[in-house]
This record gives structure tokens, C-alpha cells and sequence, in this order.
């Protein structure tokens, strides 16, 4: 029986060479071996697709998910980089040009070993790639095949074919693996030929100028703590910018949830910043008539706010119809079927909320605000970047033109947290309930200071703030969400029952899931004290005075 | 993991032919994991697939356990297909069996064990004659294709084989014999296969005929399905191949 590839090379240089190189192995096997085309294997075309979520949740995962398309459907192959091996399932309907759903994958190996790490994303076909393969037996002095050598010339399905260079495998078989070993020192050494460093995958992608995890919904600017404060800003800024463009054409195809989720919380982001460093903006930069005056700062954050409020309500029915099994599932008395009519009116909602959302992301309203932000920011940075050398000393915490970014970071930050610590150390079990919304958004406040400064940070002391402040915004959030969830659940209530779409089945299924939620919230409000210790207590305090340092506690 | 032997107490009846046809059918037709263990010192399956007639350490090494049959494994030309060669110290397979301690006739069976985890089918090609090497495979094997010339005496030995394998404690092999070399020129040939095969259970009814395409199988150095895969010859192996997987489920 074959052996698994014993080794993969590429053959190197300009597309007109490649052949010469291809052709200088065969001569170079020639030579030590008897080589002859394998009969059994036809030169044929095989077109692979390659699918992952936006976010690229399988690539993290160290999955690969590949679509190979057959005369009679296709076949699907998981590969993981654990030794377990490669999963590969038949699949009919699948379409290699289109988004698919979790649900589209037949029930089996793959949905169930990746169902956990995509949803609620779809699979999105990254790249395609067809070419030619041509395998050859090398042949000892018996006559008997020792090794074989598989010759790809794979191309990138785009236009008239990106071509790739070709990959060359040497395969040994059972009981001689010398031999192989022998034929994979001579390729080696042919000129032009290299090891395989990345898989197929990384180098079609490359060659339409990606590259796998090119698109990640963190903020991950790159800023230092020694760039002027205004050329940071405007960075981050146009960093954040990026991700709410990125996401506009998922969002408008409606492919999953998670575009417009992500849109969000960019805009949300931005929102903060202008909030947070705004006035880093404003600054007067060394006569480059580049900076915002306080009002266009105050229009644009306007403009923010509106994008905001437009994907509210899709966002809100989309968290509704995400949680629903999870919800219809923790039904007692009622039956999960009760509570179908409420389903469907979600869906239809949906629609009518989606329509409104899709026009306002295609209103010149929202196209002149993207163009213009990324124009005034790019001016920014660009020129804050230009002054550097003559107005920033290191270590400067004056404000305005000569601030650096460290200085920056740090004074916001601070300020941030310290409203986060005052707020809630006055919250007592008989606080209102607005007394914890408004600290979650102070929180929410300091959690994007404290990624948008990421960069610079220790690792380690800057992991575990945010570990900490990540657990207190679940449990702000789950009290503010559940309250918020069981307004909407009342108010489609009402309207169900206006619109004479509401069983009486329903209305108590609905009434059963509001009283699921009220415990819930009723726990999260008896967790908060624990949290909150945990986060800003006096431990609390010295860490995020280190980490503010640039140390560790 | 099913174990088939092709033996006969007599030599050149083809056995070695037997075994290389049906066990590369076996790999590449019926899509089994397939490994054909060529007992014979002569090496004549060995040399079929190309693959040097020599063990590392010997048949001694193998018998004893110093090393694994998995490490003595070679592929063939075959997807499926791979073959533990022989070794000219085979030909002391007996003593080796013999000396190697535990049940003496048991000692292959127990060589083979690990390999279900790896293998669907085994062939064991075995050199003829009746000794230990023989009493070890009818103990291993679970199928028995014996190759049988058309003739009064070698219906006999039949007999005697499935004689003695009745008398096996336990669990015994099936015996599945067929006419092999058959040439239909010859009389006595004519009427024993058309007579005893319809007579006898045990008997295929698919006969090898004699021909000069299975000789010519050492010339090409490969199966006859390979080289010949629409002869006579590639259609007859097909054919019992099927009937010994349909005799023997």
C-alpha cells in the first residue's frame, strides 16, 4: 500500500520556467530510476473550492474544508492538522460559486465535528482551484514500482487562471522507503525546486491577494506607544472603519447574522473612540489644516449614531431568532411548538426591518459618510505622521499636538476605569436597575479603551484585566438583555395580538420564556458583587495601575 | 480479517498462480486490504510481484517474534495489495515451528492475529507437501483452495485433506477445491470435472482451464488480470474468485 506524501516540493520561479524545472525532475528521476507514467491515473482537471466562515472560524480551528466537485455531486473533505486524518463525505446540491448554511451539509462526520465551531456563520468559498495532475511509477531494476512522483499544475479559478506553481510529490511505497527517500534527495536537488512551506490553499490565495485570517474583527491597530496621539487615533479610527466596510456587502446579501453583528460593534467602537480620543482629532497638527473642528466631530459622531440606530431593530429580531431553540427548549408547561406562530412573526418582522437597513446602507447618506471619514482620517494620519520628527518628545504628557499615543492611552484609560470603579462601588443590592445599564456602558467604555490600546500592553497583565472586565460585562449584559427581551417579547405580544396572529398557546409560551428570563436576570443581578470585586477591587485596582504603567502587577 | 490458503499436498498444480490472481481480484476488484504471505522458499509469488525473495533476520526472526510480519511487508505495484516475500530459510520452516515453543501447529495462527487490524484478507501461498508449515495453515486459515488436477489421484488427496481437517478440534476451515489446468482436449479431464463437480459440494464449479497465458504470468511478472485483463484466463480467476466469496460468506 502507498504511503502518505513522504515529500512535497514546488517548482520555483518565473511561469515560463516552472516547465523547464518540472521537466529537469523527470530527467534528474531518469537518471536513478526507471520512470514511467502511471497508466492507471488520467491527466484529468480537478476543481477544488475551498470554504470557510468570513471570520475564518475553521482556518483558527486548524480545519480546512474542501468542495471537490464530481460528475454525480461532489465530495466534501475536512482535513484537520490533528493525525487523525482527513474526513471526506459525498454531498449532492452543494454549489461551489455560493454561500451555503450549516444546514445545507448533510447530517455526518463534517456538520458534526464543525457545526460547533461555525454557527451561526455560513461557509463562504474562499478560492477555487483546477489544474492538471500527471503521476509517474519509479521503478527499481526488478521492474518494481519503489516510488511515485504526482506532478500538479494547479490554477486559480479566476478570469483566464492565475497559475500556481507546480507541487511535486514523491510518495513511497510499504517496504521501500529508501528508495523514496533516495528519489526525494534527488528533486531536491534540482535547480529551482524548493520544499513546500505553505498548503495549496495559502498559495491561491496569495495569488488573488489574500492571505487565511485576512479578515478578523479585532482591533489590532498598529500603533506604538511613541507615535503622536493623532496619528493613533485616526488609525484606530480608520482600522474600525475597515471592519464596518468589510462587513457592508455580507450584511446587504444577508449571507448570516454575524455581518451585521460585526458592523456594529464596529460603529459602537467608533462611537466610543470619538467619545474616548476625539479630541486627539482636533488637535491643530503643525499647520496641515488637516484637523476636525469640534463641530464636524460632533456631525460625524451623529452620522455614527444614526448607522447605529438603523441596525438596531434587524439586530434585536436576529438575537431573538439565534436564541430561539436555546429558548423553546427551556419551555416547561408550554410545548416547543407552541411558540412556531412567534417564530414566524420574528421572520416576517425580519424582512420588513431588513428592507429598511438594506436602504439605509445604500442611501448616499451612508456612502458619503464612509468616503468622507476615511478621507478626513487618512489626512489625519498621514499628516500627524509627517510632523513627527519635529513635535513629539518622548515621554510628553502634554495634551494637543505633541501628545504621543502612550500618554494617551494612558489618561483616558484611567479616567475610564476610574468612572467604572466610583459607579460601581455605589451600586447596592437596592440600586435601580438604570444604576447597572449605566455602568455596563461605562464598562463597555473601558473594555474598547483598553483593546484599542492593546498594542501596547504586556500580554499577560493586559489578558487578565480583560478576562475579568469580559466576565462583569456578561453578567451586566445578561441583566440588561433579559429585561430588554422580555420588554420586546410583551410588546410583540401586543402587536401579535393586534395583528390577530397570536394563539392562545402562543401568548403563554411567550408569557413562560419572559419568566425563564426574569430568573435569569434575577442571577445575574445576585452575581454582580462577586464580579465586580473580582474586577475592581483592590487587587483589581494595583493590576490596572500596573498594566496603565506598562508593567505587570 | 478472513485467512485463505491455497495448498495441495501435490506440487504444480498451480497454487502460486491460485493465490497471486485471486489475492490482487481480492485488493483491487472487491476493494479488500489485502496482503498475500508467500510461504514457498522457491519465491515463485515473490517473484510474480517483483519483490525480492528475502526477509530481514529470516524466517527464524519472524517465527521467534524478534521481528513483527508487519515489518517484513511490502507493497506491491497494487493499491491494496502488499506481500510478505519469501525467504529461502523457509525451507526449515518446520524446525523453526517446531523449536519456536508454545503449540507448534498454532504458531502461524498467531503470527497473523495483529494484521486484522490492518488487512481485510491474507493469502497464504503454501509450498506443497504435508508438514508442520501445512498443518499450521490449515489451522490459520479459514478458507482452503485447493487447486486440483483432474485426475483419480488427486481426487484422492482431497479426500485425505478433508479427512484430516474434520478431525481438527474446534473451529475448522472450509476446504473449497476447483479443476485447475484443465485441458478440455483431454478425455479423462472432460469427464471428471463435468462429473465431479456437480457431484461434490465442495467442488466450484468454475475450472482453470490450461492455458499458455497463466505460464506466460512468470514471463510478465504480474497477475493475468493485469496484463490480460479480458482473457480467458482473467475471466476464469474472476469467476472464482466470486464463487469462492459467495461458497465461503
Amino acid at each position: 500500500m502507498m504511503t502518505p506524501g513522504l515529500a512535497g516540493f514546488i517548482a520555483s520561479g518565473e511561469d515560463s520556467q516552472t516547465s523547464d524545472v518540472v521537466a529537469g525532475v523527470l530527467e534528474a528521476l531518469g537518471q536513478g530510476f526507471e520512470l514511467i507514467p502511471e497508466r492507471a491515473a488520467p491527466r484529468g482537471a480537478r476543481r477544488r473550492t475551498w470554504f470557510d466562515t468570513f471570520d475564518w472560524r475553521l482556518y483558527k480551528a486548524g480545519l480546512t474544508l474542501e468542495y471537490a466537485a464530481a460528475h454525480r455531486g461532489g465530495e466534501l473533505r475536512l482535513t484537520s492538522a490533528a493525525p487523525a486524518g482527513d474526513t471526506v463525505q459525498p454531498v449532492t446540491g452543494w454549489q461551489a460559486a455560493r454561500p451555503h448554511q450549516l444546514g445545507d451539509l448533510p447530517d455526518g462526520p463534517i456538520a458534526t465535528s464543525i457545526a460547533g465551531v461555525v454557527a451561526p456563520r455560513a461557509l463562504l468559498p474562499e478560492v477555487t482551484v483546477a489544474g492538471t495532475t500527471a503521476a509517474y511509477r519509479l521503478l527499481n531494476e526488478d521492474g518494481k514500482t519503489v516510488a511515485r512522483l504526482l506532478v500538479e499544475y494547479p490554477a486559480v479559478a479566476a478570469g483566464d487562471g492565475l497559475p500556481l506553481p507546480p507541487r511535486l510529490t514523491i510518495t513511497g511505497v510499504r517496504g521501500y522507503l529508501t528508495q523514496a527517500r533516495r528519489a526525494a534527495r534527488i528533486v531536491a536537488g534540482v535547480p529551482g525546486v524548493q520544499p513546500v512551506t505553505q498548503p495549496l490553499l495559502a498559495d491561491a490565495l496569495h495569488a488573488i491577494g489574500r492571505y487565511p485570517g485576512d479578515y478578523s474583527n479585532k482591533v489590532a491597530a498598529k500603533i506604538t506607544a511613541r507615535m503622536p496621539a493623532a496619528e493613533a487615533a485616526a488609525t484606530i479610527l480608520l482600522r474600525l472603519l475597515d471592519t464596518v466596510e468589510a462587513n457592508v456587502p455580507g450584511v446587504l446579501r444577508d449571507i448570516d447574522s454575524e455581518f451585521l453583528h460585526d458592523l456594529r460593534v464596529s460603529v459602537r467602537r467608533s462611537r466610543s473612540a470619538l467619545k474616548l480620543f476625539g479630541d486627539a482629532l482636533t488637535a491643530p497638527l503643525a499647520a496641515k489644516g488637516t484637523a476636525l473642528t469640534g463641530a464636524e466631530l460632533a456631525r460625524f459622531a451623529a452620522e455614527f449614531k444614526w448607522v447605529g440606530d438603523l441596525t438596531t431593530p434587524t439586530r434585536d429580531l436576529d438575537v431573538h431568532l439565534l436564541d430561539f431553540e436555546d429558548t423553546a427548549r427551556t419551555l416547561r408547561a408550554a410545548k416547543p411548538d407552541d411558540l412556531e406562530p412567534f417564530r414566524e412573526y420574528l421572520k416576517q418582522r425580519r424582512v420588513r426591518e431588513f428592507r429598511v437597513l438594506a436602504r439605509g446602507l445604500r442611501s448616499p447618506r451612508f456612502v458619503t459618510l464612509t468616503r468622507d471619514w476615511r478621507e478626513r482620517l487618512t489626512a489625519i494620519r498621514d499628516s500627524a505622521n509627517a510632523g513627527t520628527g519635529t513635535t513629539v518628545r518622548s515621554g510628553q504628557s502634554r495634551r494637543g499636538a505633541g501628545e504621543t499615543t502612550g500618554t494617551l492611552a494612558a489618561d483616558r484609560t484611567r479616567l475610564a476605569f476610574a468612572k467604572v470603579a466610583k459607579r460601581g462601588a455605589a451600586i447596592t443590592p437596592a440600586s435601580p436597575h438604570d444604576s447597572l445599564h449605566d455602568l455596563r456602558k461605562r464598562c463597555k467604555e473601558l473594555r474598547y479603551a483598553l483593546e484599542f490600546f492593546a498594542p501596547l500592553y504586556p500580554p499577560d497583565t493586559y489578558g487578565a484585566v480583560l478576562s475579568d472586565l469580559k466576565r462583569l460585562q456578561d453578567c451586566l449584559g445578561e441583566f440588561q438583555d433579559t429585561e430588554v427581551q422580555i420588554g420586546e417579547i410583551r410588546a410583540l405580544a401586543t402587536s401579535m395580538l393586534a395583528a390577530n396572529e397570536a394563539p392562545a398557546v402562543t401568548l403563554l409560551a411567550m408569557g413562560e420564556v419572559t419568566a425563564w428570563l426574569a430568573a435569569r436576570q434575577q442571577s445575574a443581578r445576585e452575581d454582580f458583587e462577586r464580579r465586580f470585586a473580582a474586577f475592581a477591587g483592590a487587587d483589581g485596582q494595583r493590576r490596572m495601575a500596573a498594566l496603565l504603567r506598562g508593567g505587570s502587577a | 480479517m478472513k485467512i485463505y490458503a491455497t495448498y495441495n499436498i501435490k506440487g504444480g498444480v498451480g497454487k502460486t498462480t491460485t493465490a497471486v490472481n485471486l489475492a490482487y481480484l481480492a485488493a483491487t476488484e472487491s476493494k479488500l486490504r489485502t496482503v498475500l504471505w508467500d510461504l514457498d522458499p522457491q519465491g515463485a509469488a515473490s517473484f510474480m510481484f517483483r519483490v525480492k525473495p528475502r526477509v530481514k533476520g529470516g524466517g527464524k526472526a519472524l517465527i521467534r517474534g524478534t521481528r513483527t510480519l508487519d515489518d517484513a511487508i511490502k507493497g506491491t505495484d497494487f493499491d491494496n495489495l502488499d506481500l510478505i516475500p519469501a525467504d529461502f530459510t523457509y525451507r526449515n520452516m518446520d524446525l523453526l515451528l517446531d523449536s519456536a515453543g508454545g503449540k507448534p501447529g498454532r504458531k502461524l495462527a498467531k503470527l497473523l492475529a495483529p494484521l486484522s487490524a490492518e488487512y481485510d484478507a491474507v493469502f497464504l501461498d503454501c509450498p506443497p507437501g504435508i508438514s508442520l508449515v501445512s498443518e499450521n495453515v490449515l489451522h490459520a486459515a479459514d478458507v482452503i483452495v485447493v487447486p486440483l488436477i483432474p485426475t483419480t489421484l488427486s481426487l484422492r488427496t482431497l479426500d485425505q485433506l478433508t479427512d484430516f481437517v474434520a478431525e481438527f478440534d474446534g473451529r475448522r476451515p472450509d476446504v473449497l477445491a476447483f479443476f485447475s489446468m484443465v485441458d478440455r482436449r483431454k478425455k479423462l479431464h472432460r469427464e471428471i470435472t463435468e462429473n465431479l463437480s456437480s457431484e461434490r459440494a465442495r467442488v466450484a464449479a468454475t475450472a482453470i482451464p490450461y492455458l499458455s497465458l497463466v505460464e506466460n504470468m512468470s514471463v510478465q511478472r504480474a497477475p493475468v488480470t493485469v496484463f490480460a485483463p479480458r482473457s480467458a484466463a482473467a475471466r476464469a480467476y474472476r469467476a472464482l474468485w466470486s464463487e469462492i466469496q459467495d461458497g465461503t460468506e
